[in-house]
């Protein structure tokens, strides 16, 4: 793949990033207690007196959110451990009630994996995954709603998260961004995590430093913290990047720090200097036992996991005869990918791909929707498809039957039926039409006779259009030259 | 009328099974004794009300046949157990408005077995000493005091100084490193901290976690299996707590000991033990020798290790158990310009001085660049002190030791107040069975010479509590010490 170097008048620069993204656990309950993990719901109604940190009360682990964590262990193509251990990660702050975070340190749940990204030139890279633990979330701090005091809404404290670490492996924005992008597709494959950056169920911390170009020291990074989306992923990794060589070029150091992205410039900012990073005190949490995990247990995990992404891009691409970007664009999103496989069964797959590329994605973008929302069923279009396969209709027809699909959300036999949209196969018929063009239009016949045999598309045309596009334009070829050159 | 506030729990229930009196005649007299007794401070919180009601239920239930094992019997609960909607206070400022709208699993298996609060029992704060001297609401006088006002120990203080003044039939009590064990033998009384996981911690103002385990003090041995029979038990909740079942403790009372080899580590006899101690530990074997059993010398080597490692941990988990008492969402709240002031105001004026000292403690032993050198080599050292008592059970079954080095002490003592390492000094016999997760009982021996109590400690295996009460009967038995 091309790579993302950064030139300046003095010299070559390269980035090296790696992520760290918390990732909210898709469960009924929260992580250590009984309530609920709704989202939305009236502010401090989704809460335990565990999650409140009332005195006594202690945490008990929600089996669910280890599940979780093994099927999506399992996604990264990570190891499992089958010990893993709680630890406290303690630091004051009023939107978390013990004043202590339960998190994984130590002994997280999952160790290393990988997982392939796909990268705009075509080409693939493997990003290591170091590690992933699960832990609890805070509440929320709510500020802006009177000028001398803060709100605390407890509803997301204690919500299950998973911390998935990168290896420091990426080495352009794009990577970062394309990473992001398959592990939300895995995730939400799995049903881990729901994946919504901008409503904070998916979060991430960006660390960014730079070395000359062709180097392979590590220099000290910085941390941007909670930033919200793909694009500023990107963004802040760019202008991060940019900050550090700077810095280096005007013979300065970079400090190890955490910095905080803005949305509005696309710049970051100081957060915390390093003598002010918190000592977090980890130690093991005594209220809860280790976690161990039997060999049977993850193996009835195993059992349980779905097709991936890249599995199923690959199956596309050898088993059905996709490129390797249509594959992958269908197979980013579960939902698009089933949708896919249910309209090319039975029918040429390669051809319901283009339609979906193409007319199917542009009405869903026209109209806003969601592919669940498609007034198109997967079977309508399969069936569109095979009308154009069987030449019942023309593809130019098509166009117009899939135009009433996506109004009324007929099925395309029903349309072609009643609109009379059938193709004309019958050759008489068509001769029919052909000898009434010739008869018509003798100028022009002499002319072909002449040399002027591109006129033979004119009678094409001209035969199709008095048949209303329902000639087969292949006979209609076919039987104009005839015709012609009797 | 006697004083029925003198029987035991078990006379008492008989008792009131044959209707001699009932629960609101028994509970008014604890009333009363309360009332006299106010001077020892021993209770907090007075539920005398509450109390009544549940008596006159508990009467109900004599009346309809309906009565469960401890069906009227009016109990002290130390105030570190959360009880719905009577206030609790870890005996700190810093949670003297608290009440809580839950209970705790312990004090809830005792109100389903039927028993009467009577109120909530002084402590040192968060349990934190080991003469209930550190106590927000001053300290409890230990009802053995003469001329001088003694401790009563800690820090379940309240707890034993009520049970020996008859100011409950039995309390609840907490034990993190001796404080059920310290505060018996310094009033006389029998208490027991079971094995850790035995009895729910879900509901109890935690201090140390993986070494607090609840357990009663009673006025003997027999009510004390019969109270821990109802306290402990399985308990979800709690995932520290285990799903063993609990025997029927009262059953091994009558057990014979004939040929159980019982333990005495040769390093609870250091130079310069107090020689009144030395010989009641003697006496004490010698009574379960002429039982039948066989006595014999073991050894734990590393228990000279067991009270820094004990001063290690318990504070580091404190420091962070503690943590949530910060004026954000119950409790005392002294206000401050930012979130950091009302923090530090708040923890400042609502902590008290030992409780200080320990938070700082913790905070220093887990901080970065001292973790290993603090924490960790007290997690490894807690290991080896695990493993010596597993080691030592292979060859005996009980081991016996005395359960304090001194006797009840003056309030106030300097050496103790000057250097908290005095104070932590009396700790040295019962920190190490914590740190290992074991049963201990401690019952009285005997009186010194100064007419105060001195306590036995029995250990036992893992959760086997049985054989400790098969063994502390017979201690019970033949020392005849006569309660006040």
């Amino acid at each position: 793949m091309a790579e993302y170097i950064i030139e300046t008048a003095k010299g070559k620069w390269e980035v090296v990033v790696g992520l760290e993204i918390h990732c909210q656990i898709i469960s009924k309950s929260k992580i250590f207690s009984g309530a609920s993990t709704e989202f939305g719901d009236e502010p401090n109604t989704n809460v335990s007196f565990v999650d409140a940190g009332m005195p006594g009360m202690l945490p008990t682990l929600n089996k669910e959110c280890v599940h979780q964590a093994i099927k999506t262990g399992l996604g990264l193509n990570a190891k499992i451990n089958k010990y893993s251990e709680f630890s406290r990660k303690n630091y004051f702050y009023a939107d978390m009630p013990t004043d202590y975070q339960i998190t994984q340190f130590r002994y997280p749940i999952v160790g290393e994996g990988n997982i392939c990204v796909d990268l705009s030139d075509g080409s693939t890279k493997n990003i290591g995954i170091e590690r992933m633990h699960i832990e609890q979330d805070a509440g929320k701090s709510i500020h802006d709603l009177s000028p001398t005091k803060s709100f605390i809404d407890l509803n997301r404290a204690g919500v299950g998260l998973m911390e998935i670490v990168t290896k420091p492996d990426f080495r352009s924005p794009e990577e970062a961004g394309a990473f992001l992008r398959k592990l939300r597709s895995i995730l939400r494959y799995l049903g881990t995590c729901d994946g919504n950056m901008d409503e904070g169920s998916m979060r991430c911390d960006v660390n960014v430093s730079v070395r000359p170009y062709g180097s392979n020291e590590f220099r000290t990074r910085c941390e941007m913290k909670n930033v919200n989306s793909v694009k500023f992923v990107m963004q802040a990794i760019e202008n991060e990047a940019k900050r550090h060589i700077e810095v280096y070029e005007n013979g300065g150091t970079v400090e190890q720090e955490t910095r905080q992205f803005d949305p509005s410039t696309g710049l970051t900012k100081v957060m915390r200097k390093k003598e002010f990073a918190h000592d977090y005190r980890y130690f093991p949490e005594p209220d809860l036992p280790p976690l161990i995990l039997t060999d049977e247990y993850i193996d009835s995990v195993k059992n349980e996991m779905i097709e991936l992404p890249d599995a199923k891009k690959q199956r596309f691409i050898e088993k059905l005869g996709l490129t390797a970007y249509d594959a992958m664009v269908l197979c980013e999103n579960k939902e698009v990918a089933d949708f896919f496989e249910k309209a090319a069964a039975g029918h040429d797959a390669k051809k319901v791909a283009n339609w979906m590329m193409s007319d199917f994605f542009a009405m869903l973008n026209k109209k806003h929707l969601e592919i669940s929302q498609s007034p198109v069923s997967a079977e309508n279009l399969g069936a569109l498809v095979e009308l154009i396969s069987k030449e019942v209709i023309s593809g130019k027809i098509a166009k117009d039957v899939f135009e009433i699909m996506s109004e009324t959300g007929e099925n395309p036999e029903k349309i072609v039926e009643e609109k009379g949209l059938k193709q004309v196969t019958d050759t008489s018929a068509i001769e029919a039409i052909i000898e009434k063009v010739i008869a018509d239009n003798p100028d022009n016949v002499a002319a072909y006779k002449n040399g002027k045999t591109n006129l033979a598309g004119w009678f094409v045309g001209q035969t199709l259009k008095l048949s209303q596009g329902k000639a087969n334009p292949q006979i209609v070829n076919k039987l104009v030259k005839e015709k012609l050159d009797n | 009328m006697n004083d029925i506030t003198k029987l035991t729990v078990c006379e008492t229930l008989d008792a009131l099974k044959s209707k001699k009196f009932s629960s609101v005649e028994l509970t008014k007299s604890y009333l009363e004794n309360m009332e006299k007794g106010r001077h020892y401070n021993a209770y907090i919180t007075e539920c005398a009300d509450k109390a009544l009601k549940q008596a006159e239920m508990a009467d109900r239930n004599y009346q309809s046949g309906n009565n469960r094992l401890l069906e009227g019997i009016p109990l002290g609960i130390k105030d570190l157990f959360c009880t719905k909607d009577i206030r609790t206070t870890a005996a700190s400022h810093i949670l003297d408005n608290f009440v809580p709208t839950y209970e705790s699993t312990v004090t809830q298996n005792l109100l389903n077995d039927g028993a009467v609060f009577l109120g909530k029992l002084n402590l040192d704060e968060f349990a934190m000493g080991g003469s209930n001297e550190t106590s927000y609401f001053g300290p409890v006088i230990n009802p053995w005091s003469k001329d001088k006002d003694l401790v009563p120990g800690g820090s379940s203080g309240g707890s034993a100084a009520a049970v020996a003044a008859n100011m409950c039939a039995a309390a609840t009590g907490t034990d993190t490193g001796g404080s059920i064990r310290e505060p018996a033998a310094f009033c006389g009384c029998t208490g027991i901290k079971p094995t850790y996981g035995r009895c729910s911690r879900y509901g109890i103002v935690a201090f140390a976690s993986s070494l607090d385990q609840a357990g009663p003090i009673a006025k003997d041995v027999k009510d004390c299996a019969l109270l821990l029979q109802s306290m402990a038990g399985f308990d979800e909740k709690d995932s520290t707590s285990c799903d063993i079942a609990v025997p029927n403790y009262v059953d091994f009372l009558n057990k014979d000991i004939k040929g159980l080899t019982i333990g005495l580590p040769k390093e609870y006899r250091p130079q310069g033990l107090n020689e009144e101690v030395a010989s009641y530990w003697d006496k004490a074997a010698e009574y379960l020798k002429a039982r039948g059993a066989i006595v014999k010398e073991i050894s734990l080597p590393h228990t000279k290790y067991a009270l820094a490692t004990y001063y290690v941990l318990a504070p580091a988990e404190a420091s962070s158990n503690l943590a949530r008492y910060d004026g954000i969402r119950y409790g005392f709240r002294a206000e401050g310009k930012n979130l950091d002031e009302l923090y530090i105001n708040t923890r400042t004026l609502g902590f008290g001085k030992e409780v200080k000292r320990r938070i700082m403690i913790g905070t220093y032993v887990l901080s970065a660049g001292y973790y290993d050198a603090y924490y960790l080599k007290a997690q490894k050292m807690r290991r080896l002190i695990h493993n010596d008592f597993m080691e030592a059970f292979k060859q005996c079954d009980i081991i016996l030791t005395p359960t304090s080095p001194i006797t009840a002490f003056p309030i106030g003592d300097e050496s103790m107040l000057d250097n908290p390492i005095n104070m932590y000094l009396n700790d040295v016999f019962t920190v190490s069975i914590n740190l290992a997760g074991l049963p201990a009982l401690s019952l009285p021996i005997g009186l010194s010479q100064n007419g105060l109590p001195l306590g036995m400690q029995l250990i036992g295996k893992p959760f086997d509590e049985a054989t400790i009460f098969s063994v502390a009967a017979k201690i019970e038995e033949d020392a005849k010490f006569e309660r006040k």
